[in-house]
């Protein structure tokens, strides 16, 4: 995903003279064509997140469409006051592409985990947060980053993640997608980024159980689809959302607030890490089911749901 | 005054500066706009207001009916909290009209403690420090990139120098050559508590800036044809971003604000306290603002 999201900047900024790109001290050769053909909009910068941000508004306040390139973790806490006010408040077009959304970065270490980010950055008016689930839907929903109107953060996923996306489906920032619909569906299952899969995985084992799931996966975490949400949660028994991130203000909770608000009534869980800092590096996927986010724990929670 | 003077001689030239009328004028609009919203940062305003009239008057390049002009140069109050001297020029300058100075920090109002991008020729907005200049530099590398001819000016503090932003955007003025970029640092050498000496010593000032790959200037802040002068040799070096140091006095103008640190920031400021205000700068003039 991180190659793909790469590429498209590199081919965008091709037809667009508007297109600057920036990165803080990445690897060696990223890039390479784009340095080459378009010098003048390349920037390997150093490691100062917060000057960056505020350069990168800057530029963008002047018309350019700055794709601001680092990983996750130091794009939403080391310079949080920098997106608050001189991105989000100055509705600045400044895309900042995160590396390691999640805890791709599990070997790493808790500072390299972006368990958090989608709660720190879903307070601030004026932000988009966009977490596609696989490289073909991020091919899809960057052209649209060019036109759009204020910041957007884009959550990678580790890269090489299973393709699950379609074609058949229209991917509009902003609005989500329904993979799999019930009219009477014993559960709704929420995803975004990589754990829709994971939604597609639990519901093909319900399916064989005769356990009807509608499965919605949300790419744009905000703003949030919320008819969406109302629409298939008026559906269903129980609505189980599902997410790489803390239960703490993350997808979960956004969904959460659109059901109270709706008046809506429906068995309702969270599946995401506990308020504590992962522990026990591994890989990703180890770190995740270490924590029990995985189709395994959905199947588990709809059929408890359903006694 | 030249480089070799030492720190204390310009303070004390500062410190010694005479103003003229003009400089009195400007300064009873500030005092009349604390007056109208009892409140604000009066001593950081009075520090940069001989800053302001300069580059206003006669450096920078604008169209106030067109204040989003494509050509125009480009200024922020990154130290956001001197707005109210950047609001008296805006209103001399017809941006806004003298009229919205009077209700300044009010319900509703267009003018509130620091400056927003959403006032006609406010660029940026500012209040929380260490966020102008960053950006300041974002604007200079777009002109760079657009081969556009216009220039980018910043007013920073001598507090908001601690902020670690400011050292991390001269690093990137002074990688990409950006000669078109002149930041003024606000040298008055209070902070709110106490001194620069005492919370963080920034000396030796001019040398870290030039360490940082400026080109540096030191001037008397409140001496007009200094800091005219000081403007008009811009670009100080080819290829080099350029630094003044602006050796001011947080109050400057009346005594009873110089050097006085429980005025830094004032609310509900008791309106007998206003006569002795305008008294050292020749009392309030109906036709100050006409």
């Amino acid at each position: 995903m991180r190659k793909i999201v790469l590429d498209m900047v590199y081919e965008l900024a091709k037809k667009d003279k508007r297109i600057v790109y920036i990165g803080s001290d990445l690897g060696a050769g990223l890039l390479d064509n784009f340095k080459k053909e378009m010098p003048d909009r390349f920037f390997m910068e150093g490691v100062s997140e917060q000057a960056l941000i505020g350069m990168s508004a800057g530029l963008a306040l002047e018309g350019k469409i700055v794709y601001f390139n680092t990983i996750a973790t130091f794009i939403t806490r080391r310079c949080f006051e920098q997106v608050v006010l001189d991105l989000c408040l100055h509705h600045a077009n400044v895309r900042l592409i995160a590396n390691g959304g999640g805890v791709v970065y599990a070997p790493l270490g808790p500072t390299h985990l972006a368990m958090d980010d989608i709660g720190i950055l879903r307070t601030i008016p004026n932000m988009t947060i966009i977490a596609p689930c696989d490289a073909d839907e991020m091919k899809r929903l960057m052209p649209q980053t060019v036109n759009y109107q204020g910041p957007i953060y884009i959550r990678l996923a580790k890269g090489g993640d299973p393709i699950i996306s379609s074609d058949k489906h229209e991917c509009t920032i902003g609005k989500a997608i329904v993979i799999k619909e019930y009219n009477t569906p014993d559960a709704l299952l929420i995803g975004t980024g990589i754990t829709t899969k994971l939604c597609i995985d639990a519901a093909e084992q319900l399916d064989k159980e005769n356990i009807k799931t509608t499965i919605l996966h949300v790419h744009t975490i905000k703003p949030l689809d919320k008819e969406a949400i109302i629409k298939h949660a008026k559906k269903a028994k129980s609505v189980i959302v599902i997410e790489e991130h803390t239960t703490i203000n993350g997808l979960g909770s956004a969904v959460a607030e659109v059901l109270m608000n709706a008046g809506i009534n429906v068995k309702f869980k969270k599946i995401g890490f506990p308020d504590v800092f992962p522990e026990g590096y591994g890989s990703q996927a180890q770190l995740m089911e270490k924590y029990n986010i995985t189709a395994d724990e959905c199947i588990r929670t709809i059929k408890e749901s359903r006694c | 005054m030249n480089t070799t003077n030492s720190l204390t001689d310009w303070t004390k030239a500062a410190k010694d500066s005479r103003l003229d009328e003009e400089s009195l004028r400007l300064r009873r609009l500030i005092v009349r706009t604390l007056q109208c919203g009892k409140r604000g940062h009066g001593p950081t305003a009075l520090s940069v207001i001989d800053i302001l009239r300069v580059l206003y008057n006669d450096i920078m390049k604008f169209n106030p009916k067109e204040p989003r002009w494509e050509k125009r140069d480009r200024f922020i109050l990154s130290k956001g909290h001197g707005c109210i001297a950047q609001y008296v020029m805006l209103a001399e300058k017809s941006f806004i009209s003298h009229k919205e100075l009077w209700k300044f920090c009010s319900h509703g109002a267009l003018l509130g403690g620091h400056p927003e991008h959403t006032i006609p020729g406010v660029e940026f907005s500012t209040g929380s420090l260490g966020h102008g200049f960053p950006v300041a530099v974002g604007f200079a590398l777009n002109a760079k990139i657009d081969k556009a001819s216009h220039r980018i000016f910043t007013i920073i503090g001598d507090g908001e120098s601690g902020e670690g932003s400011i050292w991390e955007a001269a690093l990137y003025a002074s990688k990409h050559k950006l000669s078109n970029l002149t930041v003024i640092v606000d040298y008055n050498k209070q902070l709110t508590y106490s001194t620069t000496f005492e919370v963080l010593d920034l000396e030796p000032l001019a040398d870290k800036w030039k360490s940082f790959g400026f080109a540096v200037q030191q001037v008397n802040g409140h001496d007009i044809a200094q800091l005219k002068e000081t403007f008009s040799k811009l670009p100080f070096e080819q290829n080099k971003p350029n630094c003044i140091i602006a050796h001011t006095v947080k109050g400057k103008g009346i005594p009873m604000l110089e050097g006085n640190f429980g005025w830094h920031h004032k609310s509900s400021i008791p309106e007998e306290d206003f006569a002795k205000l305008y008294e050292s700068l020749g009392g309030w003039n109906e036709k100050d603002c006409s």
